[in-house]
């Protein structure tokens, strides 16, 4: 057992594995910040721009169907290849791209479900619409959907394994790297074994907090 | 890019590869979206149902699979099966097989708690009114829970089927012959990035935006299910 695991468990290989962990980690955190702020102005927009400003609700809408209905790894390949700039960057930007259709979606969600008394309240003690928007109404908006933005930094955090495609160098694309110098089945399966627990306890431990949210919102 | 995009001969080149690579790709998408569906439905039901019944260590088992799944990504599966398969059935396997295999089995996961959520959503009070006016088991099912759970799940499940088609573009990373495989191969071969990813996203988008609307039009429905009254004492 010892012979199998140990050429694969070396200081070296755990360390890369884990410097690619932390690159995985600080893609999907700056996914999901920028893809928020993103997703909330085109929630804005999909929400308050009715009559006259009424085409730039459909742009935000059609937006939001092009990258619900497209493969995200098209996008990953895309942006990589047209585009100029640092790997890295480009990615954090493909992969805000589709998730900020996703959150565009949850935010959206969020504002539907915010009483129209509390913008007639805000009006009444004289808020201006941005005011409203600031201290009102976004403070709830947010409270509310806390539960589904969490499901969705489970997404992008399994989302970034895509990104092994254009070699970055987060945790999946590391540790094939380290999959290459193995030849024994038994190690590569244990190796397999390995990367998939390492997103088990992140994913499954974010989706617990997520059902102890639902379970407060409920009682 | 945007001359690219008007690059007369880049498209008749495009046109050129268009039967020959990405017809048999977006068959081979369409065929793989079909199979996985179907597989991923007999999964979804199976543990579904396995999740709802009193029985502890099928609870059990449905709890292990739709988490397990559900929290690791797809990439990982898929190129687990990639490099575990040919162990297991001693050749090799194909990438049809490969592509059903791992998104029949990750929406699987997703499948199973969707219908779990959609029979729990049908109240208990159901099935004791059904059996008080004489409805044996089966009736009730047929007649009163059923047609509202399938009311309830059919959003979901077309939304499932969405993220579905989109998810076997996996199969890429594997050069599984498939839409966005070839895209990528004759992008990359060429140079020419517009030609190969603007059909490309275009065709996807034709299987996906119709799924998209029934999706939205199912939630619609949905909203229209008559819930049931509170009851009110009657002295």
């Amino acid at each position: 057992m010892g012979a199998v695991l140990s050429p694969i468990f070396t200081k070296a290989n755990v360390s890369f594995m884990m410097q690619g962990l932390v690159m995985t980690v600080l893609i999907a955190a700056c996914t999901i910040l920028l893809s928020l702020v993103f997703g909330t102005i085109m929630a804005m927009i999909r929400h308050f721009c009715t009559g006259k400003r009424a085409v730039l609700s459909a742009l935000a809408g059609a937006y939001i169907e092009i990258f619900r209905c497209t493969p995200n790894i098209l996008w990953i390949l895309w942006i990589r290849f047209t585009m100029q700039g640092d790997p890295t960057f480009k990615a954090i930007f493909s992969c805000t791209l589709f998730t900020t259709a996703v959150v565009a979606e949850i935010v959206r969600g969020g504002l539907n479900g915010i009483p129209k008394g509390q913008f007639e309240g805000a009006a009444s003690q004289g808020f201006s619409f941005w005011q409203t928007m600031f201290l009102i109404v976004l403070p709830q908006t947010y409270k509310s959907i806390i539960p589904a933005m969490l499901s969705q930094v489970i997404t992008v955090i399994k989302d970034t394994s895509f990104l092994k495609v254009v070699d970055i160098a987060e945790f999946m694309r590391n540790s094939s790297v380290v999959m290459g110098q193995l030849r024994m089945p038994a190690q590569i399966l244990a190796l397999y074994v390995f990367i998939a627990m390492v997103y088990f306890v992140i994913c499954f431990s974010l989706s617990c907090v997520v059902r102890y949210y639902q379970k407060k919102i409920r009682t | 890019m945007i001359t690219d995009l008007f690059n007369v001969k880049r498209w008749e080149a495009f046109f050129k590869v268009l039967p020959g690579q990405y017809i048999p790709g977006f068959l081979m998408t369409l065929r793989v979206a079909l199979a996985g569906l179907l597989l991923a439905l007999v999964l979804g039901i199976i543990f579904g149902l396995f999740s709802t019944s009193k029985v502890k260590i099928c609870k059990l088992l449905s709890r292990v699979y739709v988490e397990f799944f559900q929290n690791t990504p797809l990439v990982v599966q898929v190129f687990f099966y990639y490099a575990c398969l040919p162990y297991v059935i001693g050749g090799r396997v194909p990438k049809f097989t490969l592509g059903v295999i791992g998104v029949g089995i990750y929406h699987g996961a997703y499948i199973a708690e969707v219908i779990r959520t959609g029979i729990e959503a049908v109240p208990r009070g159901q099935f004791e009114a059904a059996y008080s006016q004489g409805f044996n088991y089966l009736q009730t099912m047929r007649y009163i829970v059923l047609p509202q759970t399938i009311k309830i799940i059919m959003p979901s499940l077309a939304n499932q089927a969405l993220n579905l088609v989109k998810n076997t573009s996996v199969l890429a990373m594997v050069a599984g012959m498939d839409l966005m495989y070839y895209a990528d191969s004759w992008g990359s071969d060429r140079g020419y990035f517009v030609q190969a990813y603007l059909p490309c996203a275009l065709m996807y988008f034709l299987i996906c935006f119709p799924l998209a609307k029934l999706a939205r039009w199912l939630e619609v429905r949905a909203k229209q299910t008559p819930v049931p009254k509170k009851r009110k004492e009657v002295a």
